[in-house]
Order: structure tokens, then C-alpha cells, then sequence
């Protein structure tokens, strides 16, 4: 094994071995021990994918097998590594988000007695979401999707004597099951078709796979690499939260705020949208697989945007938001603009997990009350969360030169360029998700950070219920809020660290790499693009600089729709506040179809988990009990009984009635005979 | 290869250690005849591990034979000897018995030489039943396993435990009378002889074939067990006690298993394939209807049997599409399962000793009393959920993909277990361990203790051990799998 190989070992290695030391010895080494291991491993995890990162740009980059898992016939399932420039970013931003996140935890977590067991679970997810990124094959991706899944089970659940947070988090297993029901059988196709689970040697298949086609239905055929394509696909809308397997996402808000941040908003939840970049030269070769890409993702990227502005939790605002981010990587897979996605994903992951910790820090100043009602002003108090929330903020609606300007006008760009099926309807949706994206984000900011100081006040009218479940806000852990006369205050610095740290690559990170990672050839040779589609292309053909670009950016249709949301927001919240409610009455219809979520969780547990069990108990008492128990067995039972019961009629045990019967034998016998 | 009869010994140091074990009569005794069943238990291990370390993966012919006439008048003969495909299940049998005896050390008080023994015999019968290959001396260790467990049942069970026993007892026994008709008619038609092997190559028309097919499947398919002969398992499970449950679910679903690979597939390959839709079907109809009826259970072993029978399906499934894929990915299902489902039901008995209840609704909140107790149980029902990373996934994982190759709609509703899996075993985990303690036996638990652990952690490393890396088990299987599959090509027509 080279030195770089080793290197490449010890990144998922070091967090792993973190989360093995605090998790089964975290009572041996205590509170500080386990913060230490952890961060430890996180920070070699960091430093060494930085290390890495030099590598690859100085052009060297590396496929191959660490071990051979398993052999099947002529299927080899392997456990290896395919380092490239994809992975390399994933790479820096996962262990950087997590070791943010790390840190941070040691503020947030303070007085939480599962403060070991946590740190062990978020090393635990940062190894195994290495392990996904860093896959060869197909085999290795499952594993690390499902393995970040399981954490994600068990963190939304940290909190497991709160009958919402194991509700939330069954629920997330199973609903991203149903998406690693389609990833599954679209791995399945793939090892059918190729006889192998590499990405390489798939690849080098792609043409073959795309002349294939498959029967699904006697009668009508459908290209193999469509069937495909689709399948992985809602693997990836499982985990990377799209309509309609979204629906998990907000409830695994109930999970502590670091992870919101950490594995529901930065990473986890674009491993989707990676894999989807990962496959780019499959999915290339379906023009009808891309469409339906695209037209998920345009969906979410707008209506999941529509629900964040009703919400009142901060964190759950996040999440709708979150939700419709991911929409707009999807919407750029669509189209073709991989590379644009995966840029969005990497500017995203930076602004939303700021977001995010920023709205915990919020949480821990407002002693655990989330309810936006009841904060307001808050900026005098936290000044640096204040600060760093506006940049996020802003970087997230696409304010020119900040880092989500730069992704998110791309995106918007891609899709305007692009002529597949859906483009159109995709790139209203994103135009006019940039209005819904800017007046919520700013409601939020000003509900939080301006206008009147709304905490330390007795609780009273704010209880109607706002979410899934009716008592959401009494069930937080420890959540008491503001006592009257008490002011919020600043966090300490483990907390407002890494906001600040995050929000330096926020602001910058987007003006520093967009020329090399969107325009120039970063990805080529890792992403594919068909000269069908050449979105990427007619948008480099238009690009003239990052400082240009967002110059230009002022002058453009999506700013114009971000700065009226903002002034709408502020205008409602901060200047007339009574004409949301206005508003909320005279569209009354309209105002309960968001504050149901379109009815997603009550149609889902109506029919679909209400039906499961329906079903399952008809089986169970009519198929089981009644059909095989009742009447085959037991019936078989009665029925030997019965003839048993006659025939003892006969056995009486007396000699003269068995006598009389021989008798009556012999004298029938005998009769014959003589007659015969 | 050294000329030890690793084999005998594996089948009969737990039976003469039983039998020993037995002689130390009334409770009086009992410390001694748990330490006596204790060090044959672990004898039994230890003679079979020899198995695995001289096995020869090269070939995939009979290894370790052993053959002697047995009774010579009928040409029945001592033939014993494993190869790829029955070695491991050997090993796994002498494995689990070790689990069974530590797990019963304290929970069993009365008759606890006779507990010890009968689980003893039975592991040599079974260790029997996997190396015969006469068809006599096959069948004889087939019927007199259901003895011990006939006596498991009915005596340490529950309150309805006789209705259970003779449920479990004449089901599986008038499963297996036709099996005893087959194998006297392909004595006569092979002219004059029980050797498993001699049947392989034995030319047989189509519809002699579909008749020894059915008569076997009847037998087997009760005790894997198939729908729709599956009824007798939840019933026994309920009422077993915890080591029954455990060997019924580890080993003795996996003799049905093992017949069809030993005896249908290769004795009438024809017929096989010509069943195989039929075969497909029923393990499907088993892996998503019982999937269904699983996610209702009020009951915590009724939950683990049905489950147990879902899994299953997967193993007939993979047998009946006929690729390497399918095949093997059952065999090291069958394994995997055996840690699992032993794993699942320990755990379960772990609470029933507490709080002597199975009931789902009677616990709420375990956790917060029984930790340790509470991460084990997780590990183990993700593994029952197919989590990669532990043995449940592999062998879900590889037959899924088999059955991709097969047909896509057959991978289509296998591959509902997914969802179904891990709705039933997490529902049920997050009713019993997760929320506030729901009541006041809850409150009182106390979390396992040195010997619980034990034997939760072993299962444990096996789970993850193999789930990480199963190449060691898979490459056993390779070279006979192949040869299985080759000859099951061949028509015999």
C-alpha cells in the first residue's frame, strides 16, 4: 500500500476510531475526553483530506480496491476508493462541516447527560458518510447511504424518551427505506446488466447498457438505462428529501440542533444529489430519466419553499428551506449542469449548516424555546450571531458576491438554457423560488434578530399548534425559555467559532472557486456531459469573471425577485403586522393547505401506514387464522377427530358386543359363500 | 487431512455428554450438570472447528467422509461427509448450542439435566442430519430432532405449550412421512441403494421426478418453514422457551433449507425447474404477506417468528433462481440468520425474564432503565432490518441481485422487504425500548449482567464480523455452489 493509500485509509479511519473510543469507553474517558477523541479524529480526517486535496490538483488521482468483501459467481463486491475532484470536495466539506459541528457540540450539548453517546454518533456519521463519498462501486455507496441513515435514526431519536423524536425518527428510517427500496433494485440492474458493481467498469458499459431495454410490462419496453437511471434515482430522492419522500425532513427537526445542521442540512441529505453527480455518465443517456429529475426537483425546489413561510419553529423554517435548496440541486441535475449542482451543494453546505447553528445558538440564548413569536430584537444581545445570520442569510437568497449568488444563479442560468422536457415549468419554479426563498429567510431574520423584544414574557396565546404534532413545544427536552426579566445572551465561543468559521467560506467561497469548478475543467473527466445537453458550456460561453457575474447580478430578474422579498418581509413583519394575519384570513384555503403540508402525513398515515396495518391484520386473522389455521389444520384436526369419534363407537371395550358383531361376520361370510 | 472422525465426533460428544449429563439426575445436581453440558458444549465446538480450518476449498466433493455398513442387509450404511454447503451449518449448530446452555445457566430451575441433555442430543442429531449422506441414517436424524424439541416445548414452555408441541409435532412429522416414501422408492429404483450421492446421477423420467419433488418439498417446506405450512412456527416459538426458540429458529428452520440443496435440486433437477415459478411465488407470497402480518403482532416472539418466516423466504427464493448469486446469498442468509434470529430471541428472553411478559404493549422506556441492554438490542433488530455493515444485509443484498438477473418484478417484491423489514422490527423496537418508562416493571428492570453480556457480545462480533467482512464464509461455498449449479443444468431426462 502507497503512502497516499494509507492516507486515504486513515480519513474515515480517524473519525471512526473517535466514535469507537467515545462510544463504548466515553464513561472510562469522560465528558472531555470524548470531545477530545472525537475532534481529534474529525480534525485528522480535515487536515488529511486537505492534504489529499494538494494531491489531486497536482493531478494525481486514485481507483482501486482496499478489500475484497465478497465473491459471487463472477461478481466481485469490493470495498475501495476512488479518489478524484468530486470526492476531494466532498471530502473537504464534510470533515470541515463536521469538525464545526464537533466543536460547537461541546457548547450546544453542555449539560446534556448523553453527551458522549452524542459525540460518538456524529463521528460515527462522519466516518460513514466518508465512506459513501469516497466509494468505487456500488456496493460501498449502499453501505455508507445506509449507514448515515442508521446515525441519522439514531441522532433524530438522541432525545428517545420524547414521543415526537421517535416518532420522527422511525420515520425517517422507513420513508428513506422506500428510496432505498428504488436505489436497490437499480443497483440490482446495474450488476444484471454489466456483471459489475465498479463505477469505472459501469461506466465503460454506459453505451451498451443505454441500447438495452427491458419489458417491465408485456407489450412496452423501456430503455434499460431510464429504468435505471430512475430507480437510483429515488434512492437519491429518499435521502436527499424529494416530493414526495420529503416528508421526514421536517420531522427530523426534533433531532439536537447540531445534527440539523450537520447531517439534515450540509451533508447527509445532499448525498443524493452527489450520487447523482456521480452517475453522470448514466444518467447522460436518458433524456426521460433527466426530466424526471428535473420536474421533482423544480417541484420541490417552489412548493417546499411555500411551506417555510408559515412555519414559527426557527429551526423547522430552516428545514422547509432546506428542503427547497435541495430542489434547486436537483433542478441543475435535470438540466445537465452536474457541476452546478454539486457547486450549490458545497455553497449550501457552508450557508445552511451557519444557518443552522446559528438558530441553535439563537436556542441556547433563548434557553430552548424555538418559537420565533416569542424572540425578536435579539441582535443587541448576540451580536455575532446576529452578524454571522445576516451573511447567511444573504448568501443564501443569492445576494451578488456572496457564495450562494454565485451557485444559485448558475443553477438558474442552467436551466434557462436548457430545451428538455420540463425546463420551462423548472425554471418558473426556480424564478419564482427565489421570492419565496428571500421573504422567508428574512422573516425569520427579522421575526428573530429585529423589532420588538417579544421574550420574557408569560406564555399564552402562542400554544396553536404550528407542525406535525400538537405538543411539539412542551415536548423539547429541557425547554423552559425566558423566565419574565430575563435577557437572552451571547453563546460562548465554542459556539460562535465555528459560526464565524463558517461564515468566512459563506461569503468568499463562491467568488473563489466558481471560475475553476464551474467554468474551467475542474470536473472534466469526473463529470460527464453529453454534447446533447450543453448547458455548462453556453453558460461558460457568457461568463466573464466572478466580479462581472455578480456586477451583472444587480441588474437581473432573480435579484429584483430577492430584494422584494426582502422588503416584503420586512415591510410585514417589522412595519404593519397585521397584514400577514390579514392575509392569512382572506386566503383562508390556501393558508391551511400549507399549515397541513399539503396533506403529505396525513394522506401517508391514513393510507399508507394505517393501510399497511389494515392489511396486515387482515392476513393475520383471515389468512393465518382463519384460512390455514381455521380450515386446513385444525379442520384436518376435527376431521381425523371426528372419524375417530366414530370409529371408538365401535371399540366399546365389550366382549359380547365384539362377539356379536364376529358373530354376525361369520354369519354374513357364510351366507355369501353358500349363496355365491 | 488427518484421519480424525471430526464428523462422529461432532455428532456424538454432544450426544454421550448428554446422555452423561442426563445421568446426573434431580436438581440436586444442577450446578454439575450445567457445568457438565457447559464443557461438552464447547467439546462440541472445539471438534468442529477442525472442519472449517482442513476444509478444502478447491473441490466440491465430499470432505471428511466417514463410511461404515450400517445395516448391511439393506445396504444401509454409516455414510457421513460435508462439503461446501453443509460445513458451515455444522459449525453454526455446535456454535449456537454453546449460546443455549450459557443462556439457560440461571433462567432454567427445574429438570435443568434434562433442559441441558435434550439440547445436547439435539445438536448431535442435527450436526447429523447436516453430514448424512445415506438417506436412512439421514432420515433418522431428521425425525429424532424433533424428539428433544417435541420435549423443550412441551415440558419448559408456556401455559399452552402442549397444544403447541403436538402442533409442531405432527405437522412436521406427517411433513416428512412422504419424504420416507421417496426415499425408499429411489432405493429400489437406483437398485438397492441409500447413498445421497448414487441419487444424484440417477436418470429419472419427468413425472418420477415431479413426484419425488413434491413428496420432498412437503416435507421440507413445513420445516423451513414455506407458506402456507408456516402456522405450527409462531405457535411453537410462543410457546418455547428461550433456547428452544433459539435452536428452532437458528438450526431447525434451516434443515428444510438444507434438504432442498441436498436433495431436490440435485435429485430431480428437472423438476426443480420446472416447480421453480411455483417455489418463487410461495417465497414471495412469504416474504410480503408475512412481512405484513409481522408489522401487527401484539406479541414479541410471535413478531420475531413471522419474521423469521419472511427471512426464510428469502432463502427459497434464492435457491429456486438458480444463479450463484441466488444460491449463495441464501446459504449465507441461512447463517446470518441463525446469529440474528438466535440474537432476537435471546434478547427477547432476557426481558421475559424480568418482567414475564412478551407482550409489545407491557414495555415502553427500556432503555432508560436497561442501557447496555438497550444498545444491543438495536445492533441486533438493524440487523434483522438488513443494515449493511451487519450479516442481515448480506444475504438479502446478494439475492436481491440474483433475482434481478431472474426477473425484475420477482426482485421488485423481494426487495419490499426493505421497507417491510424495517418497519416491523423498528416499530416494535421503538414501542418496547424507546420513550419514558411506561410502567413500574419497567422502572424496576435491572440491565444484564455479566453472563447476559456475554453471550449478547459474541452474537454481536459474529454479526458485525460477518457483515463486514464475509468473504471468509462466502468462499466456502463457492466451489460447491457452482458444481450444484452445473449439475441442476444438466437435464436428467
Amino acid at each position: 500500500m502507497s503512502d497516499m493509500q494509507t492516507l486515504y485509509l486513515m480519513v474515515p479511519l480517524a473519525p471512526l476510531a473517535g466514535a469507537i473510543l467515545a462510544g463504548l469507553f466515553g464513561k472510562t474517558i469522560g465528558r472531555a475526553g470524548s470531545h477530545v477523541v472525537t475532534i481529534l479524529g474529525v480534525a485528522i480526517a480535515f487536515v488529511l483530506s486537505i492534504v489529499i486535496y494538494q494531491d489531486v490538483q497536482a493531478g494525481n488521482t486514485f481507483n482501486g480496491t482496499i478489500y475484497t468483501w465478497a465473491t459471487s459467481g463472477n461478481l466481485k463486491l469490493e470495498v475501495g476508493f476512488l479518489i478524484d475532484q468530486l470526492t476531494v470536495m466532498m471530502m473537504l466539506v464534510v470533515s470541515f462541516v463536521s469538525l464545526m459541528v464537533h466543536v460547537y457540540t461541546i457548547g450546544y450539548m453542555h449539560d446534556d447527560p448523553g453527551y458522549q453517546r452524542f459525540f460518538s454518533y456524529i463521528s460515527l456519521f462522519t466516518f460513514s458518510m466518508l465512506m459513501l463519498v469516497m466509494s468505487n462501486n456500488f456496493l460501498q455507496l449502499f453501505f455508507g447511504w445506509e449507514a448515515v441513515g442508521l446515525v441519522s435514526y439514531l441522532l433524530i431519536g438522541f432525545w428517545y424518551t420524547r414521543p415526537t423524536a421517535i416518532y420522527a425518527n422511525m420515520k425517517a428510517f422507513l420513508v428513506n427505506r422506500v428510496g432505498d427500496f428504488g436505489f436497490l433494485l437499480g443497483i440490482g440492474l446495474v450488476a444484471a446488466n454489466t456483471g459489475s458493481l465498479n463505477y469505472a467498469e459501469v461506466f465503460a458499459q454506459a453505451d451498451q447498457l443505454a441500447a438495452k431495454s427491458i419489458e417491465l410490462f408485456p407489450g412496452s419496453p423501456w430503455l434499460l438505462i431510464t429504468v435505471i437511471c430512475i430507480c437510483l434515482f429515488i434512492g437519491a430522492m429518499g435521502k436527499s428529501a424529494q416530493v414526495p419522500l420529503h416528508v421526514w425532513l421536517p420531522d427530523s427537526m426534533e433531532g439536537p440542533t447540531p445534527i440539523s445542521a450537520l447531517i439534515h442540512a450540509a451533508t447527509m441529505v445532499t448525498a443524493g444529489i452527489f450520487m447523482v453527480a456521480r452517475m453522470s455518465p448514466l444518467f447522460e443517456l436518458s433524456d426521460t430519466a433527466l426530466s424526471f429529475v428535473l420536474v421533482i426537483g423544480a417541484t420541490t425546489a417552489l412548493f417546499m419553499g411555500f411551506l417555510g413561510i408559515i412555519q414559527n419553529d426557527i429551526k423547522r423554517v430552516v428545514a422547509y428551506s432546506t428542503l427547497s435548496q435541495l430542489g434547486y440541486m436537483t433542478v441543475a441535475l435535470g438540466v445537465s449542469a452536474y457541476s452546478a449542482a454539486v457547486f450549490h451543494l458545497m455553497t449550501h453546505a457552508f450557508f445552511k449548516a451557519l444557518l443552522f447553528l446559528g438558530a441553535g445558538s439563537v436556542i441556547i440564548g433563548m434557553h430552548h424555546d424555538q418559537d420565533m413569536r416569542n424572540m425578536g430584537g435579539l441582535w443587541k444581545y448576540m451580536p455575532i450571531t446576529w452578524i454571522t445570520s445576516l451573511f447567511g442569510s444573504l448568501a443564501l437568497i443569492g445576494f451578488p458576491f456572496l457564495s450562494g449568488f454565485y451557485s444559485k444563479d448558475s443553477i438558474i442560468e442552467a436551466v434557462h438554457f436548457s430545451h428538455i422536457p420540463g425546463a420551462g415549468y423548472a425554471y418558473f419554479c426556480v424564478i419564482a423560488g427565489v421570492f419565496v426563498t428571500a421573504f422567508y429567510s428574512f422573516r425569520m431574520y427579522f421575526l428573530v434578530f429585529h423589532g420588538k423584544e417579544r421574550f420574557g414574557q408569560p406564555h399564552d396565546g402562542h400554544h396553536d399548534h404550528h407542525g406535525d404534532h400538537e405538543d411539539e413545544e412542551v415536548s423539547h427536552d429541557h425547554h423552559h425559555g425566558l423566565a419574565p426579566g430575563q435577557k437572552p445572551h451571547e453563546s460562548p465561543w465554542v459556539v460562535t467559532v465555528p459560526l464565524v468559521l463558517l461564515a468566512i467560506p459563506s461569503v468568499i467561497i463562491g467568488f473563489m472557486t466558481i471560475e475553476p469548478m464551474l467554468m474551467g475543467e475542474w470536473f472534466k473527466g469526473v463529470i460527464h456531459m453529453s454534447e446533447a445537453h450543453p448547458v455548462m458550456e453556453e453558460l461558460a460561453s457568457e461568463f466573464h469573471g466572478p466580479v462581472a457575474m455578480a456586477l451583472h447580478g444587480f441588474t437581473t430578474l432573480p435579484f429584483m425577485l430577492a430584494m422584494a422579498g426582502v422588503v416584503i418581509a420586512w415591510f410585514f413583519y417589522m412595519i404593519a403586522p397585521g397584514i400577514p394575519a390579514a392575509i392569512q384570513r382572506i386566503f383562508k384555503p390556501i393558508y391551511l393547505l400549507l399549515e397541513n403540508k399539503y396533506f403529505f402525513d396525513r394522506f401517508n398515515e391514513i393510507f399508507i401506514a394505517g393501510g399497511a396495518r389494515l392489511l396486515g391484520k387482515g392476513l393475520w386473522k383471515g389468512g393465518d387464522g382463519m384460512l390455514i389455521d381455521g380450515v386446513a389444520v385444525n379442520g384436518t384436526a376435527a376431521l381425523v377427530g371426528k372419524v375417530s369419534r366414530l370409529s371408538r363407537l365401535i371399540q366399546t371395550g365389550h366382549i359380547y358386543q365384539y362377539a356379536f358383531v364376529m358373530i354376525i361376520g361369520v354369519f354374513l361370510l357364510l351366507t355369501f359363500w353358500f349363496t355365491g | 487431512m488427518t484421519g480424525m472422525p471430526y464428523l462422529s465426533l461432532a455428532i456424538w460428544v454432544p450426544i454421550v455428554g448428554g446422555l452423561v449429563v442426563l445421568a446426573t439426575g434431580s436438581d440436586r445436581n444442577a450446578p454439575l450438570a450445567r457445568v457438565i453440558a457447559l464443557v461438552t458444549a464447547i467439546a462440541g465446538l472445539l471438534v468442529a472447528i477442525p472442519l472449517y480450518q482442513g476444509f478444502d476449498t478447491t473441490t466440491s466433493s465430499m470432505q471428511f467422509v466417514e463410511l461404515a455398513p450400517w445395516i448391511p442387509y439393506f445396504n444401509i450404511n454409516y455414510y457421513l461427509g460435508v462439503d461446501g454447503i453443509s460445513m458451515l451449518f455444522v459449525l453454526l449448530n455446535s456454535f449456537i448450542t454453546v449460546i443455549v446452555v450459557i443462556a439457560g445457566w440461571e433462567v432454567i430451575q427445574q429438570r435443568v439435566s434434562q433442559y441441558m441433555a435434550a439440547f445436547l442430543i439435539m445438536s448431535g442429531l442435527m450436526n447429523g442430519i447436516f453430514s448424512a449422506l445415506d438417506g436412512i441414517l439421514f432420515y433418522v436424524f431428521f425425525e429424532a430432532s424433533l424428539i428433544p424439541m417435541y420435549l423443550i416445548i412441551g415440558i419448559w414452555g408456556g401455559p399452552n405449550r402442549v397444544y403447541a408441541a403436538i402442533k409442531f409435532f405432527l405437522y412436521t412429522l406427517l411433513g416428512s412421512l412422504l419424504m420416507l416414501v421417496a426415499l425408499i422408492y429411489l432405493f429400489l429404483e437406483s437398485g438397492g441403494s441409500f447413498n445421497i450421492l448414487d441419487w444424484h446421477k440417477l436418470p429419472l423420467a419427468m413425472g418420477v421426478q415431479v413426484a419425488v419433488f413434491v413428496a420432498f418439498l412437503l416435507s421440507f417446506a413445513v420445516k423451513v418453514p414455506m407458506w402456507p405450512v408456516h402456522t405450527w412456527l409462531p405457535d411453537a416459538h410462543v410457546e418455547a422457551p428461550t433456547g428452544g426458540s433459539v435452536v428452532l429458529a437458528a438450526i431447525a428452520l434451516k434443515l428444510g433449507a438444507y434438504g432442498f440443496l441436498r436433495f431436490s435440486l440435485p435429485i430431480a433437477p428437472d423438476a426443480s425447474q420446472a416447480m421453480a415459478p411455483l417455489i418463487i411465488t410461495l417465497s414471495l407470497i412469504a416474504v410480503v404477506y408475512i412481512g405484513f402480518v409481522a408489522l401487527v403482532q401484539t406479541d414479541m416472539k410471535k413478531l420475531v417468528a413471522y419474521s423469521s418466516i419472511a427471512h426464510m423466504g428469502f432463502v427459497t427464493l434464492g435457491f429456486f433462481i438458480f444463479n450463484p448469486l441466488g444460491i449463495e446469498g441464501a446459504l449465507v442468509q441461512m447463517i446470518s440468520h441463525g446469529f440474528i434470529s438466535g440474537a432476537m430471541f435471546l434478547c427477547i428472553g432476557v426481558l421475559y425474564d424480568r418482567v414475564h411478559s412478551r407482550n409489545i404493549a407491557d414495555y415502553g422506556g427500556v432503555v432508560n432503565t436497561m442501557p447496555k441492554f438497550a444498545a444491543f438490542f438495536m445492533l441486533f433488530a438493524m440487523a434483522n432490518a438488513g443494515l449493511p455493515g451487519t450479516s442481515g444485509f448480506i444475504g438479502e443484498f446478494m439475492v436481491v441481485l440474483g433475482s434481478v438477473q431472474y426477473n425484475f418484478w420477482v426482485a421488485f417484491a423481494a426487495a419490499t422487504t426493505l421497507i417491510t423489514g424495517a418497519a416491523y422490527t423498528l416499530w416494535m423496537y421503538k414501542r418496547v425500548v424507546f420513550g419514558d418508562v411506561a410502567n413500574d416493571h419497567v422502572a424496576e428492570l435491572e440491565d444484564i449482567g455479566a453472563r447476559e453480556f456475554a453471550f449478547l457480545a459474541v452474537l454481536a462480533i459474529c454479526v458485525l464480523a460477518m457483515g463486514l467482512y464475509p468473504k471468509p464464509v462466502t468462499d466456502v461455498l463457492h466451489t460447491s455452489v457452482n458444481e450444484l449449479l452445473r449439475h441442476v443444468a444438466v437435464s436428467k431426462l
